[in-house]
């Protein structure tokens, strides 16, 4: 132990040393690709904006891998100032209360201009804590939505995108009398078909403010709407109205070789699939269920944030707030939301991007930021905050495979997956108190 | 006949090396897992609870623990019995081959090198039921393949992944273990007039007997604890519970769910049976071992 804090110390010098007088601040992220070279420039245009600090971003692998080995970091005192945790990690890291920084508290301690109101509450409000303050800084959100083949739609008569399931039904009735095999697939099913589709309705998902309001929070999703709705899908896989493709996004595949017409998948996928298909596609709205709400709400967001970890000088933590204050700039927002394909995080980055005419230039990328800015969030719709939320959903995957490969009705499954999972609330709340 | 060594100290040192990686690599983190297993602690490690069996308890009154547990056993001995059969076949056949030997044995071996999660990729996408060319095939034979809603297609998909990479581990030992055989023994029973199969399995298969039960041992061990790669970028235990064998459980708890108790007591299970499982070969199967 004593030897690798000597040799830690050494690297450190080392590094410092490079840097002449800069603080350095550690930046743990999962962006691989495209998106990883993107977060270098962004630190890079940081960094040469001024010269007291220096953002080293490094690339850690996928998201699970990022936030287990900074938690392994911070178990051995060796954590990064700043790490990137995706959403279904917010519940652990804010239970976590000796081991983060507030974003909210470290703008007012190190004395950065902070307007919180600057940025779009649909999507700030999944790491805002109870009390409506910013706990971490979003970085990437996306949302659920639905794509569609237009020429597939073309070549079976179809005019209009479908709004509602009715319509998916329908649309997809008619795309099979055309010859197409597959009506629609779906990826991330439980973020869709289950979590978003309860926001879409402004149905809870959990008791409690879909566990905003505590610990002692229990799953909900075993009511009217999500049995009708999982039922029906059920029925779907059988007459081919619904292909299942895989608990990922698996599912571009049926999509990009034209089996399905249609895909439910993040909005953040939009530019693989500009990449992928051979074809002219549409994006719109993630479908609601007529008669079951009278306007859509908003949907939940998904996606990673920004936590800042405690453990560090106070000149470091000044240099992590001038960073997410560059962060923030409209021109850097805009530039990221425009080039990656996730949300603005601030009105100012949606306002920009629309002046710059991208929208008008690539139709569909405004898609998302309409369906996630349609009214207030409610209670139902702020988002989720769930422990051990990575098992809850793996749990849900198990219920809905049970029903589409027909082995248990859609009550059922649902019944159990509430049981199980609200299992493993219990356990993180013992383990959390 | 035994060897004594003048001093106490000289056998010490000389095991010295090897004690020292077992006790850093495998005493040390084994103890720390049974260790955990008794501790509620939340991801930070800000807050530790001792909870006595409560960690066990959970599991064992899971029903779906014990499934998980079915499901292990079946996807083991399939991986071990398989590898080992198919392994053996290439390398009766490779020991015949005259030209080109090197070659072919070299080819045999290469999938040892590939990862497991991307061997568990690649076989993903061969039989990926909209594009895969396997899938394609059987769909073309009146098969209809989906293995992200069939569970028994989902195990023969990982069983096939996870076998795979260890047949080139097994063929190097059972060529290894063939060479071994004195030609003329072989020859002695060619001139009683014995076939080649009769002299297989009187003659080779008894003597290779050492070899195949280490690679059963080793099979086991293999599938037990090596494989959460191949079902982790596969099938991620699904459809529903049917690939979730115990080992990926601990994976997923532990490192991804971040649950550590459980994930602890989890490995301390498996530890428990693996062991078993070596003590169960060594007392009866070995017996049929006929060491030279």
């Amino acid at each position: 132990m004593q030897n690798l804090k000597i040799a830690s110390m050494v690297v450190g010098m080392s590094l410092a040393s490079s840097g002449f007088a800069a603080t350095e601040v550690e930046w743990w992220h999962a962006m691989g690709g495209a998106n990883g070279e993107k977060i270098n420039e962004i630190a890079k245009g940081f960094n040469d904006s001024q010269d007291a600090y220096v953002v080293k971003p490094v690339f850690k692998g996928n998201y699970t891998e990022t936030m287990t080995s900074a938690i392994a970091a911070f178990r051995a005192k060796q954590q990064p100032a700043i790490v990137q945790v995706f959403e279904v990690g917010t519940a652990s890291m804010m239970a976590a209360k000796g081991a983060i920084y507030p974003v909210h508290q470290l703008m007012r301690e190190s004395g950065q201009p902070f307007d919180e109101s600057a940025y779009l509450s649909a999507v700030t409000g999944y790491y805002t804590s109870s009390e409506g303050k910013m706990l971490s800084m979003p970085f990437n959100s996306s949302t659920p939505v639905l794509y569609y083949n237009k020429d597939l739609f073309e070549k079976a008569g179809i005019t209009q995108a479908p709004k509602t399931w009715q319509e998916v039904e329908t649309t997809a009735k008619k795309l099979q009398s055309s010859g197409v095999s597959c009506g629609f697939t779906t990826a991330w099913q439980s973020w869709v078909q289950l979590e978003n589709m309860s926001a879409r309705h402004n149905v809870p998902f959990a008791t409690l403010d879909n566990g905003f309001g505590g610990l002692k929070t229990e799953l909900a999703f075993n009511g009217d709407l999500q049995v009708a709705h999982v039922k029906k899908m059920g029925e779907w896989q059988q007459n081919g109205i619904f292909s299942y493709s895989g608990r990922t996004n698996d599912g571009a595949a049926k999509f990009y070789s034209q089996e399905c017409a249609m895909f439910t998948e993040s909005s953040a996928g939009y530019a693989g699939i500009k990449r992928n298909a051979t074809f002219d596609f549409g994006v719109t709205e993630l479908p609601y269920w007529e008669g079951k709400v009278k306007q859509p709400s908003n949907t939940i967001i998904g996606g990673a944030s920004l936590w800042v970890l405690q453990g560090h000088s106070k000149e470091e933590y000044k240099g992590v707030a001038s960073f997410l204050t560059y962060l923030s700039r409209a021109s850097v927002q805009a530039d990221w939301h425009q080039f990656s394909g996730y949300l603005p995080i601030t009105t100012a980055a949606y306002d920009l991007t629309k002046g710059q005419g991208f929208y008008a230039a690539n139709p569909g990328t405004e898609t998302a930021v309409v369906q996630m800015t349609t009214g207030t969030p409610t209670a139902n719709t702020k988002g989720l905050r769930l422990g051990n939320f990575v098992q809850i959903r793996g749990v849900i995957d198990e219920a809905l495979e049970s029903v589409w490969s027909g082995d248990v009705d859609a009550q059922t499954a649902l019944n159990t997956a509430v049981k199980r999972g609200n299992a493993l609330l219990r356990k993180f709340e013992k383990a959390n108190d | 006949m035994t060897v004594t060594f003048p001093q106490k100290g000289l056998p010490w040192l000389l095991l010295l090396p090897q004690l020292l990686v077992t006790a850093v690599f495998f005493l040390w983190p084994a103890e720390q897992a049974l260790e955990q297993a008794f501790y509620q602690e939340d991801a930070f490690g800000l807050s530790r609870e001792f909870v006595g069996l409560d960690n066990f308890l959970d599991l064992f009154t899971d029903p779906l623990y014990y499934q998980s547990m079915l499901t292990t056993l079946v996807f083991s001995f399939s991986v071990a019995i398989f590898g080992m059969s198919i392994a053996l076949l290439l390398a009766v056949m490779a020991d015949r081959v005259i030209r080109g030997k090197l070659t072919y044995q070299t080819l045999l071996i290469w999938p040892y090198a590939v990862a497991p999660a991307l061997a568990g990729v690649l076989w993903w996408i061969l039989f990926d039921p909209s594009m895969g060319p396997i899938a394609l095939w059987l769909e073309s034979m009146g098969l209809d393949w989906d293995h992200y809603l069939n569970g028994g297609q989902a195990m023969i998909l990982v069983v096939i992944a996870a076998t795979w990479k260890q047949i080139s581990y097994n063929f190097l030992f059972f060529l290894a273990g063939l060479q071994a055989v004195p030609r003329s023994l072989i020859e002695a029973a060619a001139i009683d007039g014995a076939g080649p199969f009769k002299r297989f399995w009187t003659i080779v298969f008894p003597l290779l007997s050492p070899t195949t039960f280490f690679l059963l041992v080793i099979n086991l061990v293999y599938a037990f604890f090596d494989t959460f790669g191949v079902i982790d970028a596969t099938t991620k235990g699904g459809p529903g519970q049917s690939t979730n064998i115990l080992v990926y459980k601990v994976f997923e708890d532990g490192f991804v769910g971040l649950d550590l108790g459980s994930s602890a007591a989890q490995s301390v299970v498996l530890m428990a049976i693996v062991g078993v499982m070596t003590v169960i070969q060594f007392r009866f199967i070995e017996r049929k071992v006929q060491y030279s």
